[in-house]
């Protein structure tokens, strides 16, 4: 395609010159990739609870997405590590592909109130890789009052599960409330804690007003789909 | 000696009653206040310091480790960063009214090599310039100034952090003594909220022995800001080799809370 051969030989110039956008410092703003027509990479955010299925969605997102377009994973576990190598231990990304932050016990400051390492870490991905089309920025587990500063990402998933308690949506914080998407995980569960899907479906529909809010149980449905197809709407790219 | 913080130097002008005295402090004392502010989003929260380290490898458990280890590292690493921020902030602000010459930048790339040469831990070096590169995004941000882009765009890895956070400083209206003050303060308030978050110590404790530390930052600032104009290779050059051996094993952990 020669709009794509175009693109790519701009991105390998700029690259070699190291002034990605040829005006603004590499520490100052995040450069433009070309991967999506010249627009920055899309951020989305994936934030929730301990426990309630951010890395299995990331990984399952991965397995959706990355054939269709160029994909990379920032993760902000508490224990550095412990998500990115999750998701290279179950080969759904290669090692380049994702980066690890540390948080200093503050998985929420990292995300929200000291954006600089993740920007840092995105910024290093798409100095390192081609042309990126999507980042996801998976959040350390955390509680229900955190979320990503606009500074980080474009858009924020917040994943809740029905083991939790079907009394989360209804608690609300600006994950449940504010997030552009709510997720909420593990239906399969819901049988086993007597969480009644149809109490979380309408808490959270009057936390959230016109905000979406999608049921996913990733053992039914490994690849999430409707959370991907989700992404694939912000992304413009066609699903296979 | 505590008789020159930023804030008393100067005498305030006599007032009258009709007429609003100029500010008393002839620094931009509001930027430094931010500057020097743990919350200013440069990166630092995600850094302990060397705390975590010892917490783990000399078995720092309490206060008394703690306030030993604020000593020591003010005393050698504190001391050094002080030195070099005012030095980079005296060389930017001697560049400035030429909105920095090539000398300005010629001078901050021998200050970041005198100081990659009192670095001998490469583990500490990479903190050290990625905490360079956060803050110097901040700045760039905060307080707009082609000097910073110089300086982003000589130090592709990121400027280690004394020289970035003498360069923000002194774009941010600030002295060399002022920023001495700064590196000061941070180099023991990184590892002190670390030691809150780690440990679980009494917070009002922890501070009760940065306040205890006062006269000895004062003493370390000052001696620091003195040596702001001396030659890169003439600064101090004070060591800390139990931190530079602790952080080397610290980055090989694979499980570990801070990235240094």
């Amino acid at each position: 395609m020669h709009l794509d051969h175009a693109r790519s030989d701009t991105y390998d110039e700029e690259r070699s010159e190291g002034q990605p956008d040829g005006s603004r410092s590499p520490a100052g703003t995040t450069p433009p990739s070309p991967g999506r027509g010249g627009q920055a990479p899309l951020r989305i955010g994936i934030g929730g609870p301990v426990g309630s299925g951010k890395t299995a969605l990331v990984a399952a997102l991965c397995r959706a997405l990355s054939a269709e377009c160029q994909l990379a994973v920032v993760t902000n576990d508490i224990y550095t590590t412990e998500d990115a190598d999750f998701l290279l231990r179950h080969g759904v990304l290669p090692a380049e592909r994702v980066r690890a932050v540390e948080t200093g016990c503050c998985p929420h400051t990292a995300i929200r109130d000291d954006i600089s390492a993740n920007l840092e870490a995105i910024e290093d991905l798409q100095g390192s890789l081609p042309p990126l089309d999507l980042v996801l920025v998976e959040s350390g587990g955390d509680n229900l009052t955190a979320t990503f500063s606009n500074g980080l990402v474009d858009h924020q998933v917040f994943v809740v599960d029905v083991a939790g308690g079907d009394k989360v949506p209804r608690k609300g914080g600006p994950g449940v409330t504010r997030a552009d998407l709510l997720v909420i995980n593990k239906t399969d569960l819901a049988v086993n804690v007597g969480a009644d899907l149809e109490v979380m479906a309408r808490d959270a529909h009057a936390q959230r007003g016109n905000l979406p809010v999608l049921f996913t149980s990733l053992t039914e449905d490994p690849g999430a789909t409707a959370v991907a197809a989700w992404i694939r709407e912000l992304l413009s790219v066609p699903a296979r | 000696m505590t008789t020159s913080t930023t804030a008393t130097t100067t005498p305030a002008a006599p007032t009258t009653p009709d007429r609003p005295s100029p500010p008393p402090v002839p620094d931009s004392f509001a930027a430094l206040l931010l500057l020097a502010d743990g919350r200013l989003p440069a990166g630092a929260h995600a850094h302990s310091g060397g705390l975590e380290a010892a917490v783990a490898l000399e078995d720092l458990q309490d206060l008394t480790g703690l306030e030993a280890f604020l000593r020591g590292r003010v005393a050698t690493v504190g001391h050094v960063a002080a030195a070099f921020s005012a030095a980079a902030c005296a060389s930017v602000r001697s560049g400035l009214p030429v909105t920095g010459g090539s000398g300005t930048a010629a001078e901050l790339s021998r200050l970041d090599d005198e100081l990659e040469a009192r670095t001998p831990s490469p583990a500490l070096r990479t903190a050290s310039r990625r905490l360079g590169r956060q803050l110097l995004r901040c700045g760039l941000r905060v307080w707009p100034h082609s000097t910073l882009d110089e300086l982003a765009a000589a130090t592709r890895r990121g400027p280690h952090q004394p020289v970035a956070l003498g360069a923000v400083a002194a774009v941010a209206g600030l002295e060399p003594r002022a920023v001495a003050w700064a590196a000061v303060h941070d180099s023991v308030m990184v590892p002190a909220t670390a030691a809150v978050r780690l440990l679980g110590l009494d917070p009002y404790s922890v501070y009760a022995v940065l306040a205890r530390l006062g006269d000895r930052l004062d003493a370390v600032a000052t001696a620091a800001a003195a040596q702001a104009h001396a030659a890169p290779a003439d600064l101090p050059a004070w060591g800390a080799p139990l931190l530079d051996v602790s952080t080397e094993l610290h980055a090989t952990w694979e499980v570990r809370l801070f990235a240094s």
